[in-house]
């Protein structure tokens, strides 16, 4: 019965599209981007046009492809501070061991993967197996990170950036799939930005479509819950640790080749970030509710705001007070959603 | 896990692996079974039967070994003492994945549900349909949504929507979901933990509902509570716990709902709570006296 459908039931009005919309969690983050689009396209000259949307997009997209997986982490209940410190930790050990010790980039490439595959297990471990709360386990991975980042550049290249990336032998290749940029007209899309879109989707289908999907919300909707009726939470929490330190990765890859360099501080405060655009795109900051296509628009919010700002020639500083306006009214919205879908009749 | 392509049948007394047996064989049967934790006996001597299309009452006040119960039966604790029959052979459930192999499942007061997710996504929980190969591997939304509502119809329970959230259902209805899915996953033999110990009385009652209904599926039913009222009308069997011990199994016929609902109170009991309270309290306060009116009207019933 592979075309069977649920049977439709009499009693429910063949509900519009629009409603069924309107009940989506990323549907607030739609339409806050639609409007901000829209007030920056017609105050300011260069917003809408080609160049200027390019601008954006690359801001917005190596900021998304963090915020879908913080989101895919949060809708499982819990939290990564060290995401940031990760995609300039990753994008540091790559920079040092080819500049510094003629490491193949490829090979420098599968190490830094390695370690970020090694820290995510190591949050998530450490996180399940004390019962610790993962903000606080995670805050202390940040600082080691940062640490090592800063301290670790300086004694190992006497820097606190790495210089000479673009002459490293196969430099080139990884260009190509990180940093490259596609032409079309006026505009330049960067690689990132495509990156963006497809960690968007892949991680859409792994949340709504496939049994990992159905665990994320379970283990972060009710733990307790989803261990009694069979669903392996502890895998299912290791797995979302990891992805968000592979998207850290993917993005201090994205960092490093795009600007062929990278700075010791890269990604530190970017954190918050991340969690915002997650919480503006729906995500509960209790878990087991949240979309990652909503934390792909938060993103595209923050990368349109900050570069709009701008563009319109205020003062940058305000960006800081736009995102907390912003995170006030999602988590107040969000909080709203949640009470009526948690209330019992 | 393993079962990821199990194929359902449309026929739903089929879909069980172990199909119940014909009414009134006895599922489980204890005999003297007992609990001990080191040097303290939380259980001991208890004796009753679960039979297929039946439901095997258990009653205590708290405290009285209600949980240990349950927990030996679900394979959540060994016995000690005793023998635990199941279809007739002596066997000891070491974890709860035995228990459920051997078709018995728990529904506990928590109900083990998402508040948050679909109907028909915390029916399936753990244990989703999926369909495709390799990668492209997808759960089948339309199949599961066939099924839940299918399954829900069949307890008697008719929703509108299996996309709503569980959290947006009542009590009772969300203790059904949690039965209807404990059937359909191949239980023969249900434990319901309490499970209107935190409805109102209308709620109940519609829970008492789906205990008949699960009953007349052939279902051998355990349920435990502490209320007379509730037990008696879906009852076939009662066993009365205190303070450990089983101070009877019988069946319908032998017991009145007075009966049971005097045993339930312990007249010995209340006497010498009503002197203790008289004595604290004067013997004319207004709850001596009530107490004692109270004592006499059981005391005639019985």
């Amino acid at each position: 019965m592979a075309t069977a459908t649920a049977p439709v039931d009499e009693r429910i009005a063949t509900t519009s599209t629009l409603t069924r919309l309107m009940k989506r969690p990323e549907i607030g983050a739609l339409v806050a981007a639609i409007v901000i689009f829209v007030f920056f396209a017609v105050t300011t000259d260069t917003f809408a046009t080609p160049a200027g949307s390019s601008t954006w997009l690359r801001g917005a997209s190596t900021i998304g492809i963090m915020a879908v997986a913080v989101a895919m982490l949060m809708i499982g209940g819990e939290f990564d501070l060290s995401a940031g410190a990760i995609t300039g930790f990753t994008g540091l050990v790559v920079g040092i061991l080819t500049t510094e010790y003629g490491l193949n980039i490829w090979v420098a490439i599968l190490v830094s993967l390695a370690l970020a595959v090694g820290i995510g297990v190591a949050n998530a471990v450490l996180v399940m197996k004390t019962g610790l709360p993962s903000f606080i386990v995670t805050l202390g991975t940040f600082f080691v990170l940062q640490g090592i980042d800063l301290a670790g550049t300086k004694a190992l290249i006497g820097q606190v950036a790495i210089q000479g990336m673009a002459d490293v032998p196969y430099y080139d290749q990884a260009k190509k799939v990180f940093g490259s940029a596609l032409e079309v007209g006026n505009m330049t899309i960067y690689a990132s930005v495509f990156w963006w879109i497809g960690v968007a989707l892949l991680a859409t289908w792994v949340l709504l479509r496939t049994r990992a999907g159905n665990w994320v919300f379970a283990v972060g909707g009710a733990q307790q819950s989803a261990r009694q009726i069979g669903v392996p939470v502890l895998k299912t929490k290791i797995g979302l640790f990891v992805t968000t330190a592979v998207a850290g990765w993917l993005v201090g890859m994205l960092l490093l080749f795009t600007t062929s360099t990278v700075q010791a501080n890269t990604g530190v405060g970017q954190e918050f970030i991340y969690i915002i655009c997650a919480v503006v795109g729906g995500c509960l900051l209790t878990g087991g509710y949240g979309s990652a296509i909503g934390a792909a628009l938060g993103a595209l919010i923050y990368g349109m705001v900050n570069q709009g700002i701008v563009y319109s020639g205020w003062d940058n500083n305000w960006l800081r007070a736009f995102l907390g306006v912003m995170l006030l009214g999602a988590v107040l919205l969000n909080e709203w959603v949640r009470k009526k879908a948690e209330a019992s009749r | 896990m393993s079962n990821d392509d199990q194929k359902t049948p449309d026929n739903i007394a089929g879909v069980e692996p172990l199909a119940p047996p014909a009414q009134g064989t006895a599922i489980i049967q204890v005999k003297d079974i007992g609990k001990r934790y080191g040097n303290i006996i939380a259980l001991s001597e208890v004796s009753t039967s679960v039979r297929a299309g039946e439901v095997t009452c258990v009653l205590g006040d708290n405290g009285a070994g209600k949980s240990t119960f349950i927990k030996i039966l679900a394979g959540a604790h060994e016995h000690t003492d005793g023998e635990l029959l199941i279809d007739g052979i002596a066997t000891t459930l070491s974890n709860p994945r035995a228990a459920l192999a051997a078709g018995i499942a728990t529904v506990y007061q928590d109900l083990a549900v998402v508040p948050l997710m679909p109907v028909w996504r915390n029916f399936f929980l753990g244990s989703e349909i999926s369909k495709g190969v390799g990668p492209l591997k997808k759960l089948d939304v339309d199949e599961m949504k066939r099924i839940t509502k299918e399954e829900l119809s069949a307890m008697g329970i008719d929703l509108r929507d299996v996309e709503q959230p569980i959290g947006t259902l009542s009590g009772g209805e969300r203790q059904c979901v949690a039965i209807a899915r404990a059937v359909y996953f191949g239980a023969r033999v249900l434990i319901l933990d309490e499970p209107t110990a935190a409805l109102g009385v209308k709620q109940s009652g519609v829970v008492l509902k789906y205990i008949a209904k699960a009953r007349e599926r052939g279902l051998g039913v355990v349920f435990i509570t502490h209320n007379p009222h509730h037990a008696y009308p879906v009852g076939d069997r009662f066993m009365l716990l205190r303070r450990g011990k089983s101070i009877g199994d019988y069946p319908k016929s032998e017991l009145t709902l007075e009966d049971l609902t005097s045993m339930m109170a312990g007249g010995a009991e209340l006497e010498s709570l009503a002197h203790e309270l008289s004595s604290i309290m004067g013997e004319d306060s207004t709850v001596a006296q009530e107490m004692k009116a109270d004592l006499n009207v059981t005391e005639t019933k019985a």
